[in-house]
């Protein structure tokens, strides 16, 4: 379970991106949903390219950044190949079908009290709990 | 290029964005599949983590949204109904959050650091983006 300490990090950990949020949308006028972001840069570019790009670089800097102080916080997931390739397909094709994800629905979308994000979340959650309990029976745990 | 955005706010959410997601566990996909995986010793950092990110965004919208107006109209949602592809769209985003234990943020800031399983996930992620936006060009190119 959870320490104090545990969950006191983690909470502030979620208020740096909600602050991070807060930025693009007080200064660009945008929403910090990441598969949008990361989509947008895919080829033709457009007036939004640029910004997208900065904002990725500044996300993997980042991580390499604080990689060497905290290297526990990076591992891979211990799962065959495969299943991490059809796992990549299956969040790359239903981000966008579904226009956004975790920061785009559920931090952005929340916020701003948006039904579609409310039904996105719900339903998201709801898979991914039924998705990784039965890997897990199957599988084991991570 | 009028509509492109300034660039120094954009860098710095992204860094506080990433810097977000690493201290709060969430480059860990461990720590995910370990709130997602309920029979196998529950993790309810996530949780945190969201409430954190959440809670704090909402607080900001309701402190900015008098003062600039004009930001909050240009990133309003472009839909606003539920219909079948959000519904859908989400079914397969949580299938494969669940098998992975990544969503797009977690998986773009671990991807250096974690090289394996992280960048094949990571790629086949850009992969399916690519993918369904090319099967929305050809389905408005054959109308």
């Amino acid at each position: 379970m959870l320490t104090l300490e545990e969950a006191l990090i983690a909470t502030g950990g979620g208020v740096l991106i909600g602050i991070s949020a807060t930025i693009l949308l007080a200064f660009n006028g945008r929403v910090a949903g990441i598969s949008g972001i990361l989509e947008g840069i895919l080829p033709p570019s457009d007036e939004n390219t640029r910004w997208r790009a900065v904002f990725l670089v500044g996300m993997i800097a980042t991580g390499l950044a604080m990689a060497p102080v905290l290297p526990d916080a990076f591992i891979d997931v211990n799962r065959p190949i495969w299943l991490v390739t059809v796992a990549g397909l299956l969040v790359g094709i239903g981000t966008r079908m579904s226009n956004g994800c975790t920061s785009g629905h559920g931090v952005c979308g929340m916020a701003m009290f948006s039904k579609r994000s409310f039904v996105a979340v719900g339903v998201f959650l709801t898979t991914g709990i039924l998705t990784a309990t039965i890997a897990g029976q199957i599988l084991g745990g991570v | 290029m009028s509509n492109s955005g300034p660039i120094v706010p954009a860098l710095i959410s992204g860094i506080l964005f990433g810097a977000g997601l690493v201290i709060s566990g969430m480059t860990d996909p461990t720590k995910v599949i370990g709130f997602l995986d309920l029979l196998n010793g529950w993790d309810p950092t996530l949780a945190f983590v969201l409430a954190g990110a959440t809670g704090s965004h909402m607080i900001a919208r309701q402190l900015l949204k008098d003062k600039i107006p004009e930001k909050f109209e240009s990133a309003k949602e472009s839909k606003e109904s539920v219909d079948n592809t959000l519904i859908i769209g989400s079914v397969m985003f949580g299938m494969g959050w669940g098998l992975g234990g990544y969503c797009p943020g977690p998986a773009l800031t671990a991807v250096i650091p974690a090289m394996g399983t992280t960048l094949v996930f990571t790629i086949s992620m850009l992969v399916g983006m690519a993918i369904y936006r090319w099967t929305q060009n050809r389905a408005t190119a054959s109308i």
